[in-house]
Parts: structure tokens; sequence; C-alpha cells
């Protein structure tokens, strides 16, 4: 029991901290387009991505049970490593300020502002503002979609990562729907940061497993690992550290 | 046509985002293959390689 809950709590939690970071960004991208053109295009173009997203998943999923087990664990162990540890990088590369954090308000300016820029240009805006709120969700819907997989298929766990990510998706739709503008204070990128180091400890376990390697206590491995990455990133985090400007007296 | 490669290529950036790194990610996998392969006996060897290359990988590419 103790094995099982020690693999079911961190599939869980990655799927839905992952799950909340990609909703948080689609909610900004739909608002924006409600903002520009009112929730009819908004609306429509994020409906149409769900259902996009829900074919695809349908289509695709069956195959799941098809791919040969070490194969599929190597194949999702190594795109969880490049999916987890990019992640990890952009966060610990933001938390030592060497590039800015991602901020939803700008965002959330940037998004308006291209949308209005485009209709002083006498495009067809309602098309094209459903089509960028479309195309968030799709693309944000397929990173959940992937995580969910990724750290549900391999030990049956698809149901209760799924139900995590729905649980973020629901919280940040619930949320987004009431205040009706961007959710800028979600600490974004100590969700990223702890989420690229969830990510990239199962990519490693994925991956091992697929090579045949016996990891010392089975599923209790991906505990050590996340704690090893969290070092290391926490590491690099103070030798990438820029050094404060001192005031010249 | 154009959103659709726009859609491909956003899709391909959610796994290689700077060339360089998802190639150190790939060479570490690679290794810690050739490793499994060549050591068949010390099976957990591969994983050393594969563990320890990740983190170096990260540490290093700051």
């Amino acid at each position: 029991m103790t094995i099982a809950w020690t693999f079911v709590a961190p599939a869980v939690s990655a799927a839905f901290l992952s799950s909340l970071v990609e909703a948080v960004e689609a909610l900004t991208i739909v608002l924006a387009v409600a903002t520009v053109r009112g929730w009819r295009p908004a609306g429509l173009g994020a409906l149409a991505g769900l259902a996009t997203l829900a074919l695809i998943v349908l289509a695709l999923g069956p195959l799941l049970d098809r791919v040969p087990l070490h194969a599929f664990q190597l194949a999702i162990g190594v795109l969880l490593l490049l999916f987890g540890m990019r992640w990890l990088r952009k966060a610990i590369l933001r938390a030592a300020r060497v590039i800015p954090l991602h901020d939803e308000a700008s965002a959330f300016a940037a998004g308006t502002a291209a949308l209005r820029e485009q209709a002083h240009h006498g495009t067809r805006l309602d098309w094209l503002a459903g089509l960028a709120a479309y195309k968030a969700m799709l693309l944000e819907g397929l990173e959940v979609v992937f995580v969910v997989i990724a750290v549900g298929a391999g030990r049956g766990l698809l149901v209760p990562a799924s139900v995590g990510a729905l649980a973020a998706c629901a919280l940040v739709a619930a949320v987004g729907f009431a205040v009706r503008r961007p959710l800028a204070r979600v600490p974004e990128n100590t969700l990223k940061f702890t989420v690229g180091v969830m990510l990239s400890a199962f990519g490693v376990f994925w991956t091992g497993e697929g090579l045949g390697v016996p990891w010392p206590g089975e599923d209790l491995a991906i505990l050590g690992f996340a704690a090893l990455f969290l070092a290391a990133a926490v590491a690099a985090v103070r030798l990438v550290r820029l050094p404060a400007v001192k005031a010249l007296p | 046509m154009k959103t659709l490669i726009n859609i491909f290529r956003e899709l391909a950036g959610l796994f290689i985002d700077d060339g360089l790194f998802a190639l150190a990610i790939g060479v570490v996998v690679v290794l810690a293959a050739i490793v499994a392969a060549i050591a068949p006996a010390v099976p957990i060897a591969a994983g050393v390689v594969l563990l320890v290359g990740c983190l170096g990988v990260l540490l290093y590419s700051r």
C-alpha cells in the first residue's frame, strides 16, 4: 500500500500542478479574445479546441495498449526528460533572474493588443479571435494530455492522473469565470519549478525502466530522483544567479 | 495551412526549445542505452549513467 501511494501521489500531483499552469495560460488567451471580441468567438474557439482534443484522445487512446511495454516506457521516458528538463531549466533561469518571469498580465495585454492591431487592418477579427482561442486550448490541452499519459499510463494510473488534471482545469475555469481577468497571482514559476522536478524524475524512472534498469526501491526511486533534481536545480539557481549591481558611492 | 504548420512547430517546441540542451539529453540516453547493451550483467550501471548524466546536463546547461 505504501508503494502504491508513493507512486499515485506524485503522479496525481504532477498532473494537477502541470495542468494548473497550462490552464492558467489557456485562460489568459481566451480572456484576451473575450475582452476584444466578446465571449462568442472566445467560447466557440475554446470549445472547438476541446472537441479536437477529445477526438485526438479518442483516436489515439486505444493505440496505447498495442505499443510494447518497454518501447512505450522508453519513448515516454525520453519525451518526459525533454519536456520536464526544459521546464526545469527555464524555471531555474527565471528564478535566477536571467530571463524575466512569465507574467500573465503582460501576456494578456500583448494578446489583446495583437487582436486590436489586427482589427485596425480590417482582418476578419471574429474568425482570427476564435482561432487564437482554439489554438491556445488545443496546444495547452495537448500538454495536459501528454503529462497525464506520461505519468499515468505506465502503472495503470490514467484515471487518477486524469482526475488530477481535470480538477486543476475546473478550478482555473471556475476562478477565471468568477474574476474575469488573468490569474496573474498564481506563482507560475514555483509551479513550473516543482513540476519540472517531478517530470524529470518520472522521465529518468521511465527511461531506465525502458532500458531494463532495476531501480532500487522500485517506485520509491522516483522520490529519490525528485530530491536529487530539486537539489541540483536549487544549486543551479545559486550558481547562475547574476550578482546584484552595487550602487556606486 | 499556415496555422497548422504553426501548431506543429509549437508542438515540437514543447520538447525541443534549445537544440543543444535537447541534444545533450539525447546523448545521455544513448550512452545509457549503450551501457545497458554492453553490460547486461550490471543493469544498474545504465541507470547511474542516465541519472548522473541528466543531473550533469541540468547543472552544465546554465
